[in-house]
């Protein structure tokens, strides 16, 4: 790291922001590893989507934990535990006001979107969903939002239901709507679609499935890192997303959950902290929200994760969303504009991802060739194989966008691209 | 470090872009599919066998440049072997498409003829998979396997 990265370290972006203008070489001080060479290359760091890099003041809030403060938290009556609580607590407190949740007992630390979206499943699904009952979801999920839903439909003879999406990756409201009866027991869907980018009107389709008393769970894991997010104003049930993704550390994201739905839901696993007495004969559960919470929690990973949201908040949300649009948009322009390249996911809203294909090439080896100019892309199905089933495409090349990345930086994997039609030619 | 051409070997492109042996063999007596579940690479595998030999062998499907050309390249090989002398084959193109060179800089490949080509894939361990599907088809299919190989 140069000495410029060491001082920006110690003082973090938000406390000498001083200027309207979005500096971006000035972020990317913040961020180690894009100054390390990949390959003998510059790294050019476009798998965001798949995870984001971490800001020095991330590891550094890990590293002090440990160094600091590490001990159990909700059980010692000792120096060190009363502050690994409070730091664990505080960092809940920063999700709370990052998603605007009304009440911090309504954000559950979880291992993950993934995580997150099981324990909906397995609680609130298991107790409300029957035979003859009916999950929705969209065309567009991450396997993570379909399979947990098909183990519980299969359990429970449910069935499962998909909203198709139109050729440009945007969700066919109507239809969607149209799927919605008395037998629609919850709703599930992506805020931001993982392998096209696109951004659904989840306000809109909260409103949609309330008129049928369909809770909805809202992954957001795609949205977290690009968007505001106002669990209030989307009025969505469950709102989820992964630390890793938003500039934090893997093994910790969160589950957002209305306060009274969240109170009728029985346990997810069972152990300590989850409880307030335990006998042989019969355990009474904790209070919101470490009854979904079992066993000692990543209390490092927490206090990561809100030093990765106080990151992004000193940014400033709407300027991250602001700047990465302009990106985004000038890397539609330039990789759409390339000769027998198409963009899968042309949706008139979207964040974070251009998904494309080349002409006879296969996207495995157009990864190859990119990575050999220092190029990271993520290439193949995206953990999304319905989505490359409705666009006929075996996989795709995925490049994903962070608050780091540059118009240079789009140009370089154009660059790359046409690297990749020479050894092909 | 390896140049990338020497993965994209211009004889491993041009058997990408013009696999031989590429058709179905509707009578085969012996056939097998094969998943590369990643990358979504897909390939069928078909043989007619003549007692213990490989009369005729062919495949069908979709995949990268290297899963492509090396199905095509692994057709024209065992065309016309033993089904013992193809497993050996595959075992040997395994080790060069797997291991480092050894030490004095000889290639294991020497004795594998243009099958050679595929030792650059040693150095992008992700894409052994794609280089080894059509054989690991292969070998399900002399197998008589009904399952369809994974390389996962």
């Amino acid at each position: 790291m140069s000495s410029v990265a060491k001082q920006q370290a110690s003082a973090p972006y938000s406390q000498h922001q001083d200027t309207g203008r979005f500096d971006v070489e000035r972020i990317r001080l913040d961020f180690p590893i894009l100054h390390h060479p990949v390959r003998g290359k510059t790294l050019v760091y476009l798998d965001n989507a798949a995870t984001s890099q971490k800001p020095q003041v991330v590891i550094d809030a890990i590293r002090n934990y440990y160094e600091r403060d590490n001990a159990n938290i909700h059980r010692g009556v000792h120096f060190l535990s009363e502050r690994a609580t409070e730091e664990y607590e505080r960092a809940r407190r920063t999700i709370q006001h990052f998603v605007n949740a009304s009440d911090s007992r309504e954000v559950i630390f979880t291992r993950g979107t993934t995580e997150s979206i099981n324990l909906v499943a397995q609680t609130y699904g298991r107790k409300n969903v029957g035979a003859g009952d009916e999950v929705l979801v969209t065309a567009m999920e991450h396997h993570s939002n379909i399979v947990p839903w098909q183990l519980l439909c299969e359990e429970k003879g449910a069935r499962l239901r998909v909203g198709p999406i139109d050729d440009r990756g945007a969700l066919l409201i109507e239809e969607f709507g149209k799927l919605m009866g008395p037998r629609t027991k919850l709703v599930a869907l992506p805020h931001v679609s993982n392998a096209l980018g696109t951004v659904n009107p989840v306000a809109e389709l909260v409103g949609m499935a309330h008129r049928w008393n369909a809770p909805v769970l809202v992954d957001g894991a795609q949205a977290a890192p690009h968007i505001q997010i106002d669990v209030q104003a989307l009025g969505c049930d469950f709102y989820a997303f992964s630390g890793h993704k938003v500039y934090g550390p893997t093994g910790i994201g969160i589950l957002y959950g209305k306060g009274l739905l969240l109170d009728a839901m029985p346990p997810y696993q069972g152990g300590g902290d989850m409880i307030s007495s335990v006998t042989f004969e019969k355990t009474s559960y904790n209070k919101l929200p470490y009854k979904f919470e079992a066993g000692t929690p990543n209390v490092a990973g927490a206090i990561g994760l809100g030093a990765a949201l106080d990151y992004m908040n000193g940014l400033g949300i709407a300027r991250i969303a602001a700047y990465e649009e302009e990106v985004l948009a000038y890397a539609m322009e330039a990789v759409s504009a390339l000769p027998d390249v198409t963009v899968i996911g042309t949706a008139p809203h979207k964040a974070g991802v251009v998904s494309f294909v080349i002409e006879g090439i296969h996207p495995h080896d157009i990864g190859t060739i990119l990575d050999q100019e220092g190029i990271a892309v993520r290439t193949g199905h995206h953990c999304a194989q319905p989505v490359m089933q409705r666009f006929n495409v075996p996989a795709t090349v995925r490049a994903s966008f962070a608050v780091y990345n540059t118009k240079a930086e789009v140009d370089a994997l154009v660059a790359g691209i046409r690297k990749v039609r020479e050894v092909f030619a | 470090m390896s140049d990338l051409r020497d993965l994209y070997q211009e004889l491993i492109l041009e058997h990408s872009k013009a696999p031989r042996n590429f058709r179905a063999v509707p009578d085969a007596s012996l056939h097998a599919e094969g998943y590369n579940p990643l990358c979504g690479d897909h390939f069928t595998v078909y043989l007619q066998m003549e007692g213990d030999s490989i009369r005729d062998v062919a495949f069908q499907g979709a995949g990268c440049a290297i899963s492509k050309a090396s199905a095509s390249m692994m057709t024209q090989t065992v065309k016309g072997k033993t089904k013992t002398e193809a497993e050996e084959i595959f075992h040997r193109f395994h080790e060069l498409v797997t291991n480092q060179p050894s030490a004095n800089g000889a290639s294991k490949g020497d004795d594998l003829g243009k099958l050679a080509v595929f030792a650059g894939v040693r150095d992008y361990p992700v894409r052994v998979k794609c280089a080894t599907l059509a054989w690991h088809t292969l070998h399900a299919a002399l197998e008589g396997s009904q399952q369809p190989v994974s390389t996962e």
